[in-house]
């Protein structure tokens, strides 16, 4: 059902964007107030989030401990996966966020006879890092149309992507893992009864609109050809600005509102998971918390308890009894 | 009390396949007997404090919430989101990718697809989503968004106590969201409407008002422990001391009350104790702080800092220089990770615990000053400060458990095996993926040892059995080492069922079988029992 009702909104999106622009010619709303508006839905939502989070405080230091602690100095410790200090907390948030360490460890359950067995299985990991490497490439890619000169750096990325050149212009080999990242990651929501189950509309939702988003990026290179000139002009417009939307296909409109979507859609979404990683607890915090005290939160009361003194009084003749020492000093203060 | 599926028919009822119809209507949850635990009595619940106290069931029909019940867990909810990140972040971030589904060992064992982590934790979030922000008030269920309702609090009760707060899925999500931290919310939540567990709160209250989960008052305690020195006596010869309350001490020792109040923890008593007098420790026990583990852990983060205090305010009145801690798991969660920031700073007479036997300065407990004995003992032994015989602990074959909580609430791997090394010939770790940070809970963790969930523990602990199974077949492994009271509690009935034979004991249990005292070394009387008054040497025994 989720799957369906993403799919429905994403074709609707085209529907919007065909007759919103091929039909009554709003150039100017979709490709400059709307573009703008959801950059500035993005940028400030995504303060907001970080604000919000920042605000909350950290009660307790409650790591995810994967390694050995440090304890004595012959004990071989593991400073990526049961840091110390904060310089070792960011190498592991480094692995973590780099190379998504944590999924790198995922395993496969399987029950054969009376046996319960776990396989590696990295194919979660392959899929999540191939998708997220070729997505960020391709917004690098992308600021040759925003920058002027292109910096040379951009130029030699763009060089490389399209390396094997394949077909004019030159296919990108981050479109096509892409395409293929984002066939496997939806597949397996289908595919595993268990993924079936868990997966939201909300899940599927960001999967197809960036299948929109790099479908209609690899027709309009590939096949309805835009006017590169004209484009380019007009994303630096966007830059300093002031954009002149411009005359070219309707493919170029739906790819812009397919950006368009997914960065107002990003902040309130799942999606924010880029920003939430850096701010989960049980990763970014040092286990030193017997060497260093974590300081409490601004609400954290010290619990009220029943005194050594109060219990002696109620327990007295038990511990005289059985020649437990009582303490004096109860009597003393009072 | 429900009957048990015997181990095959149990292994052949595991399907992970889940049902078609949708999570979200699979509403009330169908309370399965050996998989709930009994509601908290009346009275317990009226002496703690807590809202609600009432005569119920969870098969009854009508729960007998509050009318306002729905106001009430809304308010804790945006109250909790504001007092705890992580509550907050991790409600906020999950993308459901499932890598955590199948790291549950109950999920695992019982192929109830709401003990998948992702949907353990999806429970609540479906409600923060629907009650708290526009995204689910304006989607509803596209955006997994839904009300809050009675049968949703069924749901909640009934899988936030299928919870044992392991951690397993938190080593696996990409983003550490941890569902204990979801766990421990839900049941914060829970107990403002009065749905809670007997079988926590009521050691939870002999705690508060008494000084230990089973609610041993000091004078059987102390009888308790001279049967225990009787033992000793016998196994070694030696009549041995145990000090309480014993003001200018140097080491106040806490461990949990299960280890001196039933089998096979006691065996582990007896090892602290043997090691103690070996070394001629000045040190101490409390009847007053006379608990080392923490159903508060379980209960709320108040309960749980209100049995803590207890540790640091004897500590100051004692006066002693610095606290060991026994073996024991959620015991350990909350001394490493929480101690101090509840409780603490540290009472000023407390000093960075040095070992007096070899000057060793335990640097990475400065603040807290507090360590765990395995921690004393290995630095012991890596300075030759111990004479061991580990071939008194020839007939096991061992293996060891790491608990959950000092595996992923510590980091706490080493130290135990380095001792076990030391102390035993024969030592087989189970298959990577089922120790260390991927260790698999007992089934019966966070406070659900109890017998009424008989199934759902056998189940829960049928990863961590199957693992044990693997080694006593491939190594013909036949002792269960762990660190843990609840473990050696609930490890028995898990061996039992799954891998008869196995038996299981603390670590300390065969340190104190392999430990030489000085008139054993002599050749004076020679040790031939172990800690249970078994022969250490069985087929001797027979040949004779």
């Amino acid at each position: 059902m989720g799957a369906v009702f993403a799919l429905v909104t994403v074709l609707a999106f085209v529907i919007v964007v065909y007759v919103g622009v091929g039909i009554a010619g709003l150039r100017g709303l979709f490709g400059i107030v709307i573009p703008y508006a959801a950059f500035l839905v993005f940028l400030i939502g995504m303060v907001y989030r970080m604000i919000e989070w920042a605000k909350i405080p950290v009660p307790f230091r409650i790591v995810t401990t994967c390694g050995q602690q440090k304890s004595f100095r012959w004990v071989k410790r593991s400073r990526l996966e049961s840091p110390y200090n904060n310089f070792e907390v960011v190498l592991r948030m480094i692995l973590e966020v780099f190379a998504f360490r944590s999924l790198f460890r995922n395993l496969k359950a399987e029950i054969k006879g009376p046996n319960l067995i776990y396989g590696s299985y990295k194919w979660l990991w392959l899929g999540a890092i191939a998708f997220h490497y070729a997505f960020f490439t391709i917004l690098l890619r992308h600021f040759r149309f925003f920058s002027y000169p292109v910096p040379e750096p951009i130029q030699i990325l763009d060089q490389i992507d399209s390396f094997f050149h394949i077909g004019l212009p030159h296919l990108y080999m981050t479109d096509v893992v892409i395409l293929a990242a984002l066939t496997f990651l939806f597949l397996r929501r289908l595919a595993d009864p268990k993924l079936r189950y868990i997966s939201l509309a909300s899940d599927y939702l960001p999967l197809f609109m960036i299948y929109g988003l790099v479908i209609s990026g690899i027709l309009m290179r590939h096949f309805f050809k835009v006017d590169v000139t004209q484009v380019k002009e007009f994303t630096l417009g966007l830059v300093h600005f002031h954009p002149k939307a411009p005359q070219v296909g309707v493919i170029f409109y739906i790819h812009i509102f397919f950006l368009s979507a997914l960065m107002a859609y990003f902040p309130f979404s799942k999606l924010v998971h880029m920003l939430g990683v850096f701010f989960s607890p049980t990763r970014n915090l040092a286990n030193n918390s017997r060497a260093v005290r974590h300081q409490p939160a601004p609400w954290w009361k010290k619990p009220k308890f029943k005194t050594y003194c109060e219990w002696q009084e109620e327990f007295k003749e038990q511990l005289i009894e059985s020649g437990q020492p009582i303490d004096e000093d109860c009597y003393e203060k009072k | 009390m429900a009957k048990l599926p015997k181990p095959d028919e149990l292994i052949k009822s595991i399907d992970w396949t889940p049902p078609e119809k949708d999570w979200m209507d699979d509403i009330p949850p169908e309370i399965k007997p050996g998989r709930y635990c009994y509601p908290a009595k009346k009275n317990i619940v009226e002496e703690i404090g807590f809202p609600n106290p009432r005569d119920w069931s969870p098969l009854d029909e009508d729960w007998k919430l509050p009318s306002n019940f729905r106001e009430i867990i809304i308010e804790g909810m945006k109250d909790r989101l504001s007092k705890y990140r992580s509550f907050k972040v991790f409600m906020d971030i999950c993308v459901r990718c499932g890598a955590c589904a199948d790291k549950c060992h109950y999920f695992l064992g019982s192929g109830d697809p709401k003990n998948m982590p992702v949907l353990r934790a999806e429970l609540l979030r479906s409600i923060y989503k629907g009650e708290l922000t526009w995204q689910g008030k304006l989607f509803g269920k596209l955006a997994g968004a839904r009300k809050l309702n009675e049968d949703v609090i069924k749901e909640w009760f009934y899988y936030y106590y299928q919870c044992s707060e392991c951690r397993r899925c938190s080593v696996f999500c990409p983003y550490g969201i941890d569902t204990c931290e979801v766990t421990m919310m839900g049941r914060e939540l829970l107990h403002l409407v009065g749905c809670n567990i007997n079988w926590i709160l009521e050691p939870v209250r002999n705690c508060f008002k008494i000084g230990n989960h089973i609610g041993i008052p000091p004078h059987t305690i102390k009888e308790i422990i001279e049967y225990l020195l009787w033992d000793i006596e016998e196994v070694t010869g030696v009549k041995m001391e145990v000090p309480f309350n014993k003001k200018g001490a140097e080491i106040l020792f806490v461990t949990p009350s299960g280890d001196y109040f039933a089998e096979p923890g006691i065996y582990t008593m007896m090892g602290y104790i043997i090691l103690f007098n070996y070394l001629g420790l000045d040190w101490t026990m409390s009847t007053y702080a006379s608990e080392g583990g923490n159903f508060g852990l379980f209960t709320s983060h108040e309960a749980m800092a209100k049995i803590n205090a207890k540790i640091y305010h004897e500590a100051e009145r004692l006066k002693v220089r610095f606290i060991i801690g026994g073996e024991c798991g959620h015991m350990w969660r909350v001394k490493h990770q929480y101690m101090d920031t509840a409780t603490g700073p540290a009472p000023k007479n407390l000093e960075v615990p040095r070992s007096p036997i070899t000057g060793t300065v335990f640097e990475h407990a400065k603040s807290t000053k507090m360590i765990h004995v395995c921690e004393f003992t290995a630095d012991l032994i890596a300075h030759g400060k111990l004479e061991l015989d580990p071939s008194r602990n020839d007939k096991y074959v061992v293996t060891f458990h790491d608990s959950c909580n000092p595996s992923r609430g510590m980091g706490f791997f080493e130290e135990p095996r380095y001792i076990l090394k030391h102390v035993c010939n024969n030592f087989y770790d189970m298959p990577e993926n089922t120790i260390r940070e991927k260790t698999f809970c007992c089934g019966s963790g966070s406070g659900l040892n109890t017998d009424e969930f008989m199934e759902m523990r056998m189940r829960g602990g049928f990863p961590r059995a199957n693992a044990v199974q693997y080694v006593r077949d491939k190594y013909g492994v036949n002792m269960l080492a762990c660190i843990c009271a609840i473990d050696r509690a609930a490890l028995p009935t898990l061996m039992n069922y799954w891998a008869p034979e196995v038996g299981v004991c603390g670590v300390h249990e065969l340190v104190a079988n392999a430990l030489v005292l000085p008139h054993e070394k002599t050749g004076e009387r020679p040790r031939t029992l172990d800690m249970r008054q078994q022969p250490l040497k069985p087929e001797e025994e027979e040949n004779a």
